[in-house]
């Protein structure tokens, strides 16, 4: 029987810990797990536990003395220095016990979510866990240490034979994503992110739009620092729209990083639930405009945990499931149980509040300067469309 | 750094017999816009670029006239008074001389002989790796006073919270008796050296109000 849609959830996947101050806690998952539960949104045969990847799978992606240090460090079997030249032991990507074990089933999750999409048991699938965004091919950075998306869409690639749209709307810019495929023509990668101005990893800029017969196949489009709703939705709505028309992808996968939200501690974008209520409505539309529904979520960042992140993500589900009319009040019980582990007051609704910020100066200004940074991402495709449409 | 650090070593070149619109093509081909012509010992005898080319062929308004033009050699059209560098030279000075003489290239010869090139993409490159904009990093900056030993009194806050800095640059602020510092630094989470800073009594300048920064 084909189910609509399979969330990929088991509480192993808190095991990717790096340790208790670091913002990147997967507690995230677990909380907008349990909110989905007390909805009554998330039925039992809609969850599927995720599997681990494979050193084959991980190496579709990843050099083998990477995977092999990963695992060494793990156990802690290797030498600082050696570590350091992996990304390993940093304030970012610190060593923990286990830590390819816990890395590869963040992948196993992503890639069970391809499978049950894939193999038709599923039209969409969520993997929270996943969307590891900054994984090199021999190196952990920010956060990341294994690239799920990466390795799913290479899977995807190659086991099914697939074009993928990659579309991340994390608030960092999808570097270890995009230059995975930057010379590949049959992955586009989309991302749109605070400018690298200030912001890691400082790349992303407009001008980066792939190499060699992957040109013109990586869009980037980066907005200013307190961008604010109105602005962000904007540009992602009209990229989103307009990539997928000239790239028609076979399937979407999505990078939902909620991190571009006021209360985020890393970011500056100061944007609402407004605008994570509007992300998934995008990207199912598209991927059943284009993809006969296909379509693959996963997390990403997302570093106030209590506040934002659970809201965010419970209304990717929702909105995969068509139920995201949801408003008004959280539900009690689940404030009830996290509210005393909480540092901060949680929000007692769906939505945020109006006023939650005071105004933002210039914001005339900064809405015309994303527009014109869309208008630079999108002009090669705009003016291929212009030339056909002369040719006619 | 100095030149044969960051120059192209294999070059395109052309010798003086082949004909304007090998020349051409060979622009089209490759991307570049500029041919150092050689002799048959590789010793450089001329510079062709893409506005020579230009020069030499039909205006758009008569693309099919005179068509023979482009038969003739490069040896017609090429400049022979080309500027050139040495390996050894600095890049700053290779930048400055870009600027003086309004040039964008710059053939590079040891013995008389052509061995490299160094072109303004170059050159913006070189610039890029060493500002370290394209190695994952956040980027600070830190506004402080000009006076003798405060890089390294900042610099010691980012080894004590084991951040790694990828570059620094130093620039002057618009009141003389301050420096901003940039450093790009390998975190993705910034808070902790940015509370560091403030509390050593350092102004940060980090978005806090948009292009206001505190």
């Amino acid at each position: 029987m084909k189910q609509d849609c399979v969330f990929v959830y088991s509480d192993d996947l808190q095991m990717y810990k790096f340790n208790d101050t670091h913002p990147f806690n997967q507690l995230r998952v677990t909380l907008t797990y349990d909110l989905l539960r007390e909805i009554n949104a998330l039925k039992d045969e809609q969850i599927v536990p995720p599997r681990v990847a494979t050193d084959e799978e991980l190496e579709l992606i990843h050099d083998r003395a990477y995977v092999e240090a990963v695992k060494a460090a793990g156990k802690k079997q290797l030498s600082e220095d050696v570590a350091l030249n992996y990304g390993l032991g940093t304030e970012d990507t610190p060593i923990f016990p286990n830590m390819h074990e816990a890395s590869a089933l963040l992948v196993g999750a992503t890639l069970t979510a391809v499978d049950y999409v894939l193999s038709g048991k599923a039209e969409h699938a969520l993997s929270l866990g996943g969307g590891l965004h900054h994984g090199f091919r021999g190196k952990a950075s920010g956060f990341c240490i294994y690239n799920d998306s990466a390795v799913a869409i290479k899977y995807m690639q190659k086991r099914y034979g697939l074009r993928v749209l990659y579309v991340d709307t994390d608030a960092h810019h999808g570097d270890g994503v995009q230059w995975a495929f930057y010379d590949d023509p049959n992955v586009c990668t989309f991302s749109i992110h605070e400018t690298g101005r200030y912001l890691f990893p400082g790349t992303g800029n407009v001008t980066e739009r792939g190499q060699g017969k992957g040109y013109g196949f990586s869009f980037n489009i980066p907005v200013d620092a307190f961008t604010e709703d109105e602005s962000w939705l904007d540009a992602y709505t009209q990229a989103f729209r307009e990539i997928a028309d000239f790239f028609k992808p076979d399937i979407i996968l999505t990078q939902n990083g909620a991190d571009a939200h006021y209360y985020d501690p890393l970011t500056h974008l100061s944007v609402t639930m407004k605008t994570y209520r509007e992300i998934p409505k995008i990207a199912h539309e598209i991927a059943h405009e284009y993809c006969s529904g296909r379509w693959v979520a996963v997390g990403g960042g997302g570093y106030d945990i209590w506040r934002v992140v659970p809201r965010a993500w419970a209304l990717i589900w929702l909105q995969m499931t068509e139920q995201s009319n949801i408003s008004g009040n959280l539900p009690k019980a689940w404030l009830d149980k996290w509210q005393p582990h909480s540092p901060v007051p949680l929000p007692l609704e769906w939505d945020d509040p109006k006023g939650l910020y005071p105004p933002i100066p210039r914001k005339a200004e900064i809405a015309e300067k994303n527009a014109k940074a869309v208008e630079k991402a999108l002009y090669p495709i705009r003016s291929q469309r212009q030339n056909t449409k002369k040719s006619l | 750094m100095i030149v044969e650090q960051i120059m192209k070593t294999n070059v395109t070149t052309l010798q003086p017999y082949n004909t304007i619109a090998e020349a051409a093509q060979l622009l089209k081909q490759q991307h570049i816009r500029h041919i150092p012509i050689v002799d048959d010992d590789n010793c450089l005898i001329g510079l062709v670029t893409d506005r020579d080319i230009r020069d030499a062929s039909p205006s758009i308004f008569h693309v099919a006239d005179r068509l023979e033009d482009l038969q003739k050699p490069v040896s017609t059209i090429m400049k022979t008074d080309v500027i050139t560098g040495h390996p050894l030279d600095f890049v700053e000075e290779v930048a400055a001389l870009f600027f003086e003489h309004r040039i964008s290239c710059l053939p590079i010869v040891k013995d008389g002989k052509l061995i490299g090139i160094i072109t303004e993409t170059d050159l913006l490159h070189t610039l890029v790796q060493l500002t370290g904009a394209h190695q994952p990093s956040s980027q600070i900056e830190v506004k402080v006073p000009n006076l003798s030993g405060i890089l390294s009194e900042v610099a010691a806050i980012f080894g004590k919270r084991n951040i790694n800095i990828s570059s620094v640059l130093v620039y002057p602020d618009q009141d003389e008796h301050y420096k901003i510092l940039v450093f790009r630094i390998q975190t993705m989470n910034p808070i902790g050296i940015i509370s560091d800073l403030k509390n050593a009594g350092y102004t940060v300048l980090w978005p806090s109000l948009p292009e206001v920064s505190s």
